[in-house]
């Protein structure tokens, strides 16, 4: 046996087992990697629900996550490559800068929560305030979203490849929203709106860095902002 | 002998006074109810209606300019590696960039730092100017999270979690379309000249259990070295200092309804949210029965003016207070200088409050570029300095009348009560009686 090798491969991919050890010592090690290190990968084993785990990620390592994770999973995250091989608890990547999360199961609410940037791929269902007040993400969810997504979206993209809940984009700013399936119901001031090209080419975008290959970006509705809310007016008071 | 009729003079309503039937009548004529800046305008239970008894036979007080007085308060050492010592226990609250100008943020920085206090953000973000300026900068986490980010959470000194404020308990806020200047935009990711609204709940929790696990994020993101504030509006502080301390905060900020907000509806800020002389014992109250009383610290704000406000608020068992509109008064704000200006938009010096508006002549509530540029940011930051100096001055004078050698040595036994109100409220004798209404007795 080269010992060589293994070692080689054992630093190459650091293990935090959270049964044996703190949440604490795997987020401490992902603050303090240096730019520019080889030492970005990371696993972590027996997450159990944690909360906040791989959270302020700040350089682009890689953390596989081995099992199901709690609240705020990688939030805040800013170049990470995150991977959670289970489902995932409220606000998953809450306020990402930039980076990719991919969730291989379902994500609770608030996933994607006023992100930034960065991609955030959901392969299962994402429940309700799906991309709440999004700020720039771009989040695909593979299932269903639940209501109240997007709502007060600023920008970025939301695209869901099967049905939307309730109220969707309700008081819309500037986000784009597509969705494959049905919409029980729009949210106020959010309309359907023409699909172009240039939106053909955004979606055929982002379902390629998804992963997603059995679904051609025409098969989805455009949704956005009407604008009537964008400044105050007295009789659209009953439209809230 | 005829019989003249006397004159009897026109009785107007006291209920339908000039001001209420101007309301109707502005409302019947708009379509839009009143927004304006600044706290509560009506006349509420407050210090000025507490006295300090001062030393006698039965206490000895300490020496003006000679003994020591220590005004100095520590924040955060509950769970924080790095807790925040300043100074003085007077601190700035939190104001945003977009609803003052980039100069004015600059001044209270200026001033904050030559103090010894920390200054805060708002909600719109950190600018580079306001961080390079404060010396201690507590940075607000809001439900809008507008300008929320990793690296600033990182140059913060603290991180006040905002789940209210004291003109407007239960609401968000917004800014209107005429203050959003291309960099005001920018850092709030909308485009330029729309409305933009503040939410009013925070979008990835609700309720103390997830607020607990907020509170656990953001200190893992930092790595356990900031202290972690929550503040909230002046509603049930008993219950909310209480479920902000098992959440885990470091401080608890509790702002009455005198404190004062960018913009809001004048029916929230008059009718919603209690004075602050009635928050501060409950929040006490509840930090006592947890035992965490000086061990998590409470900051007082609304209302706050003078050393002897200052004074009071800390007798009653706060740790340190906050002040935002005396702080803009410092930096120029309504100030006479510009009544001509005042004039032409139909107030005056002292009542301007349209600070939504964008218009302020004193360049302090606006991002007009031209106005802006009338606050010089040092000599204004100069001003609030001095401000603070006095007020820390004022307030070490009356607890050394009081044999105090710290600020906090200040008791509820060093005052007394003017009015039965204050009295119920302070939890404090009324004047002259050992009565205090609702302790006892009739």
């Amino acid at each position: 046996m080269d010992l060589s090798v293994k070692r080689e491969s054992l630093e190459a991919m650091r293990v935090f087992d959270l049964a044996k050890m703190p949440l604490r010592d795997l987020n401490s090690a992902l603050h303090a990697i240096a730019p520019g290190t080889n030492d970005t990968r990371f696993e972590v084993v027996n997450p159990r629900g944690s909360h906040a785990v791989a959270v302020g990620i700040d350089q682009p390592v890689t953390v596989e996550v081995r099992g199901s994770v709690g609240y705020y999973c990688a939030g805040m995250n800013d170049g990470g490559t995150v991977t959670v091989h289970g489902s995932a608890g409220p606000g998953v990547a809450e306020n990402m800068m930039s980076g990719t999360v991919v969730i291989e199961g379902d994500a609770s609410q608030y996933a994607g929560a006023t992100g930034r940037g960065g991609l955030l791929v959901i392969k299962g269902n994402a429940a309700s305030r799906c991309g709440i007040s999004m700020k720039g993400i771009d989040i695909v969810v593979q299932g269903n979203i639940g209501h109240m997504s997007a709502f007060m979206g600023q920008s970025g993209h939301l695209v869901v490849l099967g049905n939307a809940g309730d109220a969707l984009g309700d008081s819309l700013y500037e986000a784009k929203l597509f969705v494959r399936g049905e919409v029980k119901s729009l949210g106020a001031d959010c309309i359907q709106k023409e699909l172009r090209p240039e939106h053909i080419e955004k979606l055929a975008d982002l379902l390629e860095k998804a992963g997603i290959t059995d679904v051609r970006p025409q098969e989805f509705k455009r949704y956005g902002s009407a604008r009537t809310l964008y400044n105050f007016n007295i009789d659209n008071a009953d439209a809230y | 002998m005829s019989y003249h009729n006397p004159y009897t003079p026109p009785r107007k309503s006291a209920t339908f006074d000039d001001y209420t039937l101007a309301e109707i009548r502005r409302a019947a004529a708009t379509g839009i109810y009143d927004i304006r800046g600044a706290g509560t305008k009506r006349k509420v239970p407050h210090f000025d209606d507490l006295l300090f008894l001062g030393a006698s036979i039965s206490r000895y007080p300490l020496e003006g300019y000679r003994e020591k007085c220590d005004t100095s308060v520590v924040l955060g050492a509950r769970h924080a590696k790095k807790p925040i010592v300043l100074k003085t226990p007077i601190t700035i609250a939190g104001m945003s960039f977009g609803a003052l100008s980039g100069n004015a943020k600059e001044a209270l920085g200026r001033g904050a730092s030559i103090a010894g206090t920390s200054t805060t953000t708002g909600d719109g973000g950190m600018t580079d100017e306001e961080r390079g300026h404060s010396q201690t900068l507590v940075y607000q986490y809001l439900p809008s999270r507008y300008g929320m980010n990793p690296k600033d959470l990182r140059r913060a000194d603290a991180i006040e979690i905002v789940v209210g404020q004291g003109a407007k308990p239960g609401g968000g806020g917004m800014l209107l379309g005429q203050k959003i200047s291309d960099r005001v935009a920018n850092m709030r990711n909308l485009p330029k000249g729309i409305d933009q609204r503040s939410a009013c709940r925070h979008p990835d929790w609700t309720g103390p259990d997830d607020l607990e696990i907020k509170i656990m994020e953001l200190r893992e993101i930092t790595d356990w070295e900031k202290p972690i504030y929550v503040k909230v509006g002046g509603a049930r502080p008993y219950y909310d200092t209480a479920l902000a301390v098992k959440a885990g905060a470091d401080v608890v900020v509790l702002d009455g309804m005198q404190g004062g907000t960018a913009a809001t509806q004048d029916v929230f800020i008059e009718n919603v949210g209690m004075p602050t002389l009635a928050c501060i014992r409950p929040a006490v109250q509840a930090l006592q029965d947890l035992g965490m009383h000086r061990k998590v610290q409470l900051i007082i704000s609304g209302g706050i003016r003078s050393g002897a406000d200052v004074a009071k608020a800390l007798a009653l068992g706060a740790d340190a207070v906050a002040i935002g509109t005396a702080a803009l008064v410092a930096i120029g704000d309504n100030d006479p200088h510009w009544e001509a200006e005042y004039q032409k938009l139909g107030t005056t010096a002292g009542a301007y409050d349209d600070w939504h508006e964008g218009k302020d002549p004193a360049g302090i509530t606006t991002q007009d570029p031209e106005l802006s540029k009338r606050l010089d940011p040092v000599a204004a930051g100069r001003r609030l300095a001095n401000y603070l100096k006095v007020m820390t001055l004022e307030a070490q004078t009356i607890a050394r009348a009081c044999g105090k050698n710290h600020l906090h040595n200040l008791e509820p036994e060093d005052l007394v009560a003017l009015t039965l109100e204050a009295s119920a409220m302070a939890q404090v004798p009324l004047a002259g009686t050992s009565w205090i209404p609702g302790k006892g007795g009739f």
